[in-house]
């Protein structure tokens, strides 16, 4: 077996050769190359001048300060306490937003996966909050817990949970909760949508072989739709887990980081830093150390989604 | 699932319920939205937080419309997004054939590349952007605006043309290879238009990732002449946080090409996210 | 039309060769089949042939001219493939007529072949109707209407009737057979089928490995395989093999008993409808009938014989036979095929 004298096979012309070679390896770069071209030089390069950035400092209300600053931004970052505080309020964001998502993301799926009247129309409506521009949403319900014109806090008041109806987001104990409650709504369509393809991906057979064998609604759910579900579900909570870390258009827009910082986040942060004071060279720091924390992450999920394949 | 099972009507009971739950929490802020920008000035306070407005209006469409510079924004925002869905959907439907229909040296590394570009924060690349932008002088154009958009969403946007692609026996074209066409002939007469839905679904997509993008237009833009939608009225949200029905009635234009966008997409959510080719 | 020739033609994907050294001629008019197990390769060759596959080496001509870097449509070659592969999104009319669309024949002058070759598949009534609406069966006619529509150089089939049922396959064979008689087009058959491949061609090439194991006309392949693997892949049901203890005097079988040939033979191999049933005294070798497989024009008979293991014997009619009746069985010799220990042909003694 032996591809050596492909060259010397008779009447094979070089200029043909180059020509076949030039069709089968040249032409699928020839599609490539304008995406290539755009990915290089507005998303490679400039990721790695940013990352440059971030040992450097680089600030345009103070023009003449440029230069080389070593790990100097990274100094300031451990000793900056709105640092930490954002890391956790990172923690808290994601955690809290994934949870939420996922929990009534599954209840819709489930609804879904069953039979009922009107169900092409309600699952339009409830899938509709997907498609809502983000700062939209950030504006409509940065609205809605404004007291002044929102129904939320006035039902609040009224349930017991505010002592009186007032703007949750300016309470910095309460803020976040704000942009959570945003991105739940925004988010459950997503992991209905998902876990309703994964949930249509059993075959049914599964199921009818399970009730002959007498298996109860609830132990079909634990013992056939969890466990097939189950790396599903693991792998897109930990992808989204990702996504939401990095997602700062709610929270820029419906507290800009505030109240006193209790709702800033490392990615608001690095928007904030970079937008408003125009401290690209800080800003960038904050964004080497936000990726630094999602790879240490990536690491932990590609462990757990190994475990979960071998299973 | 269960045909035949019987459920007790407690069940059924707390299934609609909950249905009905999911369906007013989807709808409500929507609604509220609406309402409000339906709603006369003067009726604002006194109607608080009653659930119907006691009076319609349209008046405060017809001043966003007619009086202020939204429509210039929405202008601005169509061109962004119809070029960016537009040149996305072009190169990223070349490069999607690539990785569906060929298999060439270095592919690997280039789905690696593409799916880098999908991991990083993107927040990560906007002083330098801000910077490089700066540099070509073309802040506050809308131009640069298409172009970061573009290369944004390229590497997802290949992925869905490629599902796409992957979906269409390669035996087609090489009937039609077969049949006398080149392979450019095929790709047109053959390919394309059974890709018609594939197309479509990735030009809604990227129309409205890039409608609904803030914060990349916020840093490059800050003339009020290329302001794009989501720009302006945020701008005027913190300028002037006095007209409620204005705003949201701005809110509810900005809601339109989605929804008309979502209609469209409705159906193919599912299948769609089934091959793992949509993002949030 | 015209012939083909393929010269010392070898396809390797990557570092991997999955076709060695084809040699074949293929006469002009010449009805070919090529069969072989899964993955053997014939496919690629076709899709070689075709142009839809790039050949790595060796020399490939249609009509004596070259065609290595021809691109399939520059070929004049119509191609039906497995899954027919029509154009959803065109009617059976605009499918059968799109190669000539593509060469921008004047739609006047599309209908006329279309017609004809509608008439021929009867698909008159079909010709709006587009391919979602239309049986397996009627796709697959589109499918080789499509091909005969453009009166090509030659025909490539690649198990074409393998979607459909038994009793489509048998009649779309019978259509096939008859098109060829017809048009008398060159054509390149791959099939699983070996009903198929006895009854369509007029040369069979055996392959296996992606290496061309033996080519011949139906009934060569059938009396004199060039090897063990052709012995056993033609003709069903499966040859019996025999192993043979080396003995200067003759062939000697596992129970002991001897027949005059060469020594150097390791199996001996006869088909089974060439092994005689015969009472138990009478035969050559005696066995214990197993299974009796009763098939109305034929009985298979599966037996037990001392010494040597599982022998089928295939008898015209029915017998009386049970299981665990003693039966004999005799070798009809001038069926006999020999074979030395690597699987090669050995000349028989008669
Ligand atoms: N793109 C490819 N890359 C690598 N190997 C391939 C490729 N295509 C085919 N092969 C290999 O080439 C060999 C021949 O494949 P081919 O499709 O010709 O088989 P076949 O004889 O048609 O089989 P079948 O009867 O199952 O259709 C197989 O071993 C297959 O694994
Ligand atoms: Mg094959």
């Amino acid at each position: 077996m032996s591809a050596t004298h492909a060259e010397h096979a008779p009447g094979m012309p070089r200029a043909r050769l180059a020509r076949a070679w030039l069709r089968y390896a040249v032409e699928p770069y020839l599609y490539l190359s304008p995406a290539l071209l755009l990915i290089c030089f507005v998303m490679l390069i400039p990721l790695a001048i940013g990352i440059s950035y971030a040992f450097q400092s680089i600030n345009l209300l103070r023009p003449f300060d440029a230069g080389f600053v070593g790990l100097e931004n990274f100094e300031t970052l451990v000793g900056d306490g709105r640092f930490w505080t954002a890391m956790s309020n990172t923690f808290w964001w994601t955690f809290g937003s994934v949870t939420l998502q996922f929990g009534l993301g599954l209840g819709l799926a489930l609804l879904l996966s069953t039979q009922f009247h009107g169900k092409r129309l309600v699952q339009a409506l409830v899938f509709l909050p997907w498609a809502v521009p983000t700062f939209l949403i950030a504006l409509t319900w940065s609205w809605l817990f404004n007291p002044v014109i929102g129904p939320l806090p006035h039902w609040a008041a009224a349930l017991g949970l505010l002592s009186e109806p007032y703007n949750i987001l300016g309470d910095p104990d309460t803020a976040l909760w704000g942009p959570i409650l945003a991105n739940v709504w925004y988010g459950v369509p997503f992991f209905a949508i998902t876990l309703l393809a994964a949930l249509q991906s059993i075959p049914s057979e599964l199921y009818e072989a399970a009730e002959i064998d007498g298996a109860s609604r609830w132990q079909c759910f634990t013992k056939i739709t969890l466990p097939f579900l189950g790396p599903m579900i693991a792998i897109t909570v930990m992808l989204r887990a990702i996504w939401i870390a990095n997602f700062a258009d709610l929270i820029y827009v419906m507290t800009g980081g505030g109240p006193a910082n209790s709702t800033q986040i490392l990615a608001t942060y690095v928007f904030t830093t970079a937008f408003r004071k125009l401290d690209f060279g800080y800003a960038s720091a904050i964004a080497v150390a936000l990726l630094g924390v999602l790879m240490v992450y990536a690491v932990i999920l590609l462990v757990v989604r190994e475990k979960l394949v071998r299973v | 699932m269960a045909a035949l099972r019987r459920t007790p009507p407690a069940l059924v009971a707390g299934k609609y319920a909950a249905i009905a739950a999911y369906v007013a929490f989807a709808l409500f802020p929507l609604y509220w939205l609406l309402k409000i920008a339906l709603t006369p000035d003067a009726l604002i306070f006194s109607d608080g937080t009653a659930l119907w407005p006691s009076e319609l209006t349209l008046d405060n469409f017809r001043t966003v419309i007619f009086q202020s510079d939204f429509m210039a924004y929405f202008r601005n925002s169509v061109i962004v997004s119809l070029s960016t869905a537009a040149a996305t959907t072009l190169i990223a439907a070349a490069a999607g054939y690539a990785f569906s229909r060929f298999a060439f040296r270095g592919k690997r590394w280039v789905v690696a590349l593409m799916l880098l570009t999908q991991m990083f924060p993107l927040l990560m690349i906007i002083a330098p952007i801000y910077k490089l932008v700066a540099a070509i002088g073309l802040l506050n154009s809308l131009t640069s605006l298409i172009v970061v958009y573009t290369a944004f969403n390229i590497p997802f946007a290949t992925f869905l043309m490629q599902s796409f692609f992957d979906g269409i026996p390669r035996d087609l074209e090489e009937a039609a290879m077969i049949d006398g066409c080149t392979r450019l002939q095929a790709l047109r007469v053959v390919i394309l238009p059974l890709t018609l839905p594939g197309l479509g679904a990735t030009l809604g997509f990227v129309f409205t990732a890039a409608w609904s993008e803030l914060l990349f237009a916020l840093m490059l833009i800050n003339s009020n002449d290329a302001m794009t939608f989501p720009v302006g009225l945020l701008t005027f949200v913190s300028k002037f946080s006095v007209d409620w029905g204005q705003m949201m009635a701005a809110g509810v234009l900005a809601l339109v090409p989605s929804c008309l966008f979502f209609l469209f997409i409705q159906r193919y959510l599912v299948q769609g996210l089934t091959s793992g080719a949509v993002k949030g | 039309m015209a012939g083909m020739e393929l010269r010392a033609l070898r396809k390797s994907y990557g570092g991997l060769e999955v076709l060695h050294d084809i040699e074949l001629s293929i006469a002009d008019g010449e009805f070919v089949v090529l069969v072989g197990p899964s993955g053997c390769g014939k496919s690629t060759l076709l899709r070689m042939i075709a142009g839809l596959e790039p050949i790595t080496g060796g020399e490939f001509r249609i009509g004596g001219r070259r065609m290595n870097e021809v691109p399939p449509r520059d070929r004049d070659i119509a191609m039906v493939f497995q899954s027919y592969a029509l154009y959803p999104h065109m009617s059976v009319a605009r499918n059968m007529g799109f190669s000539m669309e593509i060469r921008r024949r004047p739609a006047a002058e599309r209908e006329g072949p279309v017609a004809a070759a509608a008439r021929t598949l009867g698909l008159d009534r079909l010709l709006e109707r587009f391919p979602k609406a239309l049986s397996g069966g009627q796709r697959q006619r589109v499918a080789m209407g499509r091909a005969i529509v453009r009166d090509p150089q030659a025909f490539l089939f690649d198990e074409p009737l393998s979607n459909l049922d038994a009793a489509l396959r048998v009649e779309m064979r019978l259509e096939i057979a008859r098109l060829h008689q017809r048009l008398g087009t060159t054509t390149v058959y791959v099939t699983h089928d070996q009903v198929e491949a006895m009854t369509l061609a007029d040369r069979i090439v055996v392959m296996n490995g992606g290496v061309i194991q033996q080519v011949g006309t139906p009934l060569e392949l059938y009396d004199r395989p060039a090897n063990r693997f052709v012995a056993q892949f033609i003709g069903s049901p499966t040859m019996n093999l025999l192993d043979l203890a080396a003995d200067a005097a003759g062939l000697r079988l596992g129970n002991g008993a001897t027949l005059p040939g060469p020594g150097s033979a390791a199996q001996l191999g006869i088909r089974p409808e060439h092994l005689e049933l015969v009472s138990a005294e009478e035969g050559e070798i005696a066995a214990q009938a197993q299974v009796i497989e009763r098939l109305g024009s034929d009985t298979n008979v599966f037996t037990e014989a001392e010494g040597i293991g599982l022998l089928l014997a295939r008898v015209h009619g029915n017998v009386d036979l049970r299981p665990g009746d003693r039966v004999g069985l005799r070798l009809m010799r001038d069926r006999i095929h020999l074979f030395d220990a690597e699987g090669a042909r050995l000349p028989t003694a008669h």
